[in-house]
């Protein structure tokens, strides 16, 4: 079907440009910005909301294998596409972890089925993410492995590390860390510093973060391989990070936009769904990410999506367990950012969209003519209180629960075809 | 007198004039605590449950002791070795207590804010007896007591405080007590067991026993749990008392009328001196005991007072 957006304010991430247009569709593909509209294609009238394209979602965890209570490929699916999301990058931190290109084919099987929207898979880097040995990354790329991540579980040996690094590079595999001394933030529930010790909380120096990321760094010089931090949340890591790019060095980063909106103090009276990793920083940090997003240093901005049962939150803030839903939050959270001034909606979507896509060589997060037609349609300015009965994730464990947000996804194309908005 | 707040949580959230009504009330059950027979009827017909998911005597003593001698109903739970090794959740154990009908519950638990999520499930009062390494109130309010009565003021003294604070909740409720009550506070401790940020609360730090102590009121001394005395975060026991320990040396740097403090159970001959502990005329370490059950007793008084007029409110709107 032909389809032809009208009267759209069209956010182009790659021009940077932010104007009112008009954008064809045909065959799943965007076939011409601002052209005429072609004989007998269906007119659809934006009314002046923005089109951009749909959001490339970094390191998605779904419970399957092992967590389908938690997070289905279905439930996943249908969060993402009520948020704008279009492809969703899951994570293997799952039970038992993505570790062979046998548990590969089995998700990828069992995601296709059942996910509205595009998923695509990322593999454990050592078996078990145990860091003993590496996985078979050769075999798991043929697999449709678009990145290699052990997720939270930091690898403390650097012998192996520096050699699953060596034979990653050797197959041009990218490679994403979690820059974090394990040591230093062994049993930490939050930031260190005033508020922890207030609260009586164990919590972990701002610096452990620079300390796993300067190792990693120091053996992407030594290896040359492609590599990601999956997120960057405090000030005194960016010059290291800077100073690796400057270098020439492979180097992309993330953040999680629980990073970019909230402080460690928003922790309040224990409150676990504000219990993430890395806990949440200090407010000086997080205007610091904010600007380093803005300035490009950042590179992508993700939900870090981390289903977790009720009966795991509503336990004493040390045991409780750490990390918050996103998918369907991502898009309104990002748009503080933009009401704040901070950053600009193309400038948004560079790093919630073709940052992403570009870092895993997929072809999505463009408003360009050929690129796949995968496009939310939203109004920045609807405000709403989020309740989070409403969300469609199996676990509900979202730190912006009764809290005022302005951004309303109004629909959700994939490859030109509707999956979330009104039904035609 | 005023007391506004619905539980015990901690110093955190009390003002000094609620402050102040605890301490007035507890200088009165002192003198009924020394007469022959103990006994008030203010809890008379109320339950209380003593809830303790960590091993302790002195301080559940204490709260038994205060319960009954207000005519309370006590129960004690030694939780730590009943049905939460059976899995249940804090929250599934709150839940049964309630249905019980307690109208007091006192709770103490090795994690902090496990209490304060506890109070937000029930119905009862809520007394935190510590958790974790948040707060200890009772414990913050007692020592306000013995200061007071000692000093004759709890207001513009020097106060110093020895020893492990990272780990100690007793520090931190002191830490908030002193200060909403405008004293000098001064930390001393090796930098392992500083808590980060510390400073920020508007106290002096010192990792040197004779700077610290210099012109204090009061003095401080906190428990070194022995978990923590080999090599993790100080060299050894003896390099430890050597360097921290409270003996007549250092304790000549303070005032000469400074008095010595010590929440117990005491490390005699690693945080303090023996001999010094039991010198009455520098020593309230026993007063500290004493105190204790009359704080507690002037807490469950006014949250069971609290609690009666809350329950009087409801019962009126359900029948208006």
């Amino acid at each position: 079907m032909t389809l032809h957006f009208t009267n759209a304010r069209l956010i182009n991430p790659e021009t940077g440009s932010d104007a009112l247009g008009s954008l064809t569709v045909a065959g799943g593909l965007i076939t011409a910005l601002d052209g005429p509209a072609p004989e007998g294609a269906r007119i659809i009238d934006c009314g002046g909301k923005c089109l951009a394209p749909g959001i490339v979602d970094l390191g998605v965890k779904i419970g399957e294998p092992g967590e389908r209570h938690r997070e289905s490929f279905r439930s996943a699916g249908l969060a993402a596409a009520a948020g704008g999301v279009t492809t969703i990058i899951a994570r293997p931190d799952t039970a038992p972890a993505i570790d062979t290109p046998e548990t590969l084919e089995f998700v990828t099987r069992r995601a296709r089925d059942a996910s509205p929207v595009r998923i695509h898979h990322m593999a454990a880097l050592t078996k078990g993410r145990a860091g003993r040995e590496m996985t078979e990354i050769g075999f798991l790329l043929d697999a449709g492995a678009l990145a290699f991540t052990d997720c939270d579980h930091v690898t403390t040996d650097s012998k192996v590390l520096s050699r699953a690094f060596t034979y990653a590079r050797s197959l041009g595999a990218l490679v994403i860390g979690h820059p974090q001394d394990p040591g230093l933030s062994a049993g930490a529930a939050v930031t260190s510093g005033k508020f922890a010790s207030l609260r009586g909380l164990p919590g972990v120096h701002p610096l452990a973060e620079r300390l796993g990321l300067e190792r990693d760094l120091a053996l992407v010089e030594m290896t040359g391989v492609r590599y990601h931090a999956d997120q960057i949340t405090c000030a005194q890591s960016l010059p290291a990070l800077a100073r690796a790019k400057d270098a020439g060095l492979d180097v992309t980063a993330g953040i999680s936009i629980h990073h970019l909106t909230l402080n460690d103090l928003d922790v309040g009276d224990y409150r676990t769904f504000f219990k993430l990793t890395p806990p949440l920083r200090a407010e000086a940090d997080r205007l610091a990410m904010v600007q380093a997003v803005a300035d490009g240093l950042i590179d992508v901005i993700c939900s870090m999506h981390t289903p977790q049962d009720e009966e795991s939150k509503r336990l004493p803030f040390e045991e409780a367990a750490s990390g918050a839903v996103g998918l369907q939050t991502l898009l309104p959270a990002a748009m503080r950012l933009y009401h704040a001034g901070a950053i600009d909606l193309p400038g948004l979507f560079r790093a919630l969209a073709l940052n992403p896509a570009r870092r895993l060589g997929l072809p999505q997060g463009r408003l360009a003519t050929g690129a796949p037609a995968d496009l939310v349609l939203f109004d920045p300015d609807t405000p709403f209180v989020l309740d989070r009965a409403t969300l469609l994730s199996k676990s509900r464990n979202t730190p912006f629960d009764g809290e005022r947000l302005e951004g309303k996804v109004l629909a959700t194309y994939l490859g030109g075809a509707s999956v979330f908005g009104p039904q035609e | 007198m005023t007391f506004r707040a619905r539980h015990l949580l901690g110093i955190e959230h009390l003002a000094p004039d609620e402050i102040r009504t605890v301490l007035d009330l507890a200088d009165r059950y002192v003198d009924l605590n020394r007469r022959t027979v103990k006994q008030a009827d203010v809890l008379a017909g109320m339950t209380q449950i003593n809830m303790f998911f960590e091993n302790s005597t002195r301080t559940q003593a204490s709260f038994e002791l205060a319960g009954k001698r207000l005519g309370a109903d006590v129960m004690n739970m030694s939780v730590a070795q009943s049905s939460v090794k059976k899995g249940e959740t804090l929250i599934d154990t709150a839940l049964t207590l309630n249905a019980m009908h307690p109208d007091l519950l006192v709770v103490r638990h090795p994690s902090s804010g496990a209490v304060n999520l506890l109070a937000s499930k029930v119905n009862c009062a809520v007394l935190n007896a510590g958790d974790g390494r948040h707060e200890h109130p009772t414990q913050a309010l007692l020592d306000a007591l013995t200061i007071r009565r000692a000093k004759g003021r709890i207001q513009r003294l020097t106060v110093a405080i020895c020893g492990d604070i990272a780990h100690s909740r007793v520090a931190r409720s002191n830490l908030l007590l002193l200060g909403k009550m405008e004293n000098r506070i001064r930390l001393i401790a090796p930098p392992t067991l500083m808590p980060p940020g510390v400073a920020e609360f508007g106290c002096e730090v010192y990792d040197d026993m004779a700077a610290g102590l210099e012109g204090a009121d009061v003095v401080m001394m906190l428990r070194l749990q022995r978990e923590r005395m080999d090599g993790g975060f100080i060299p050894s026991e003896r390099e430890y008392y050597h360097r921290f320990g409270l003996d007549a040396d250092k304790l000549a740097h303070a005032k000469p009328d400074a008095i010595v403090m010590h929440p117990g159970p005491m490390n005699r001959g690693v945080e303090i001196d023996g001999t010094l502990a039991d010198d009455i005329n520098r020593s309230v370490i026993q007063d500290q005991v004493e105190m204790g059950v009359a704080v507690r007793m002037a807490c469950m008084d006014l949250l069971a007072r609290n609690l009666r007029a809350e329950r009087g409110r409801k019962a009126v709107e359900t029948y208006a």
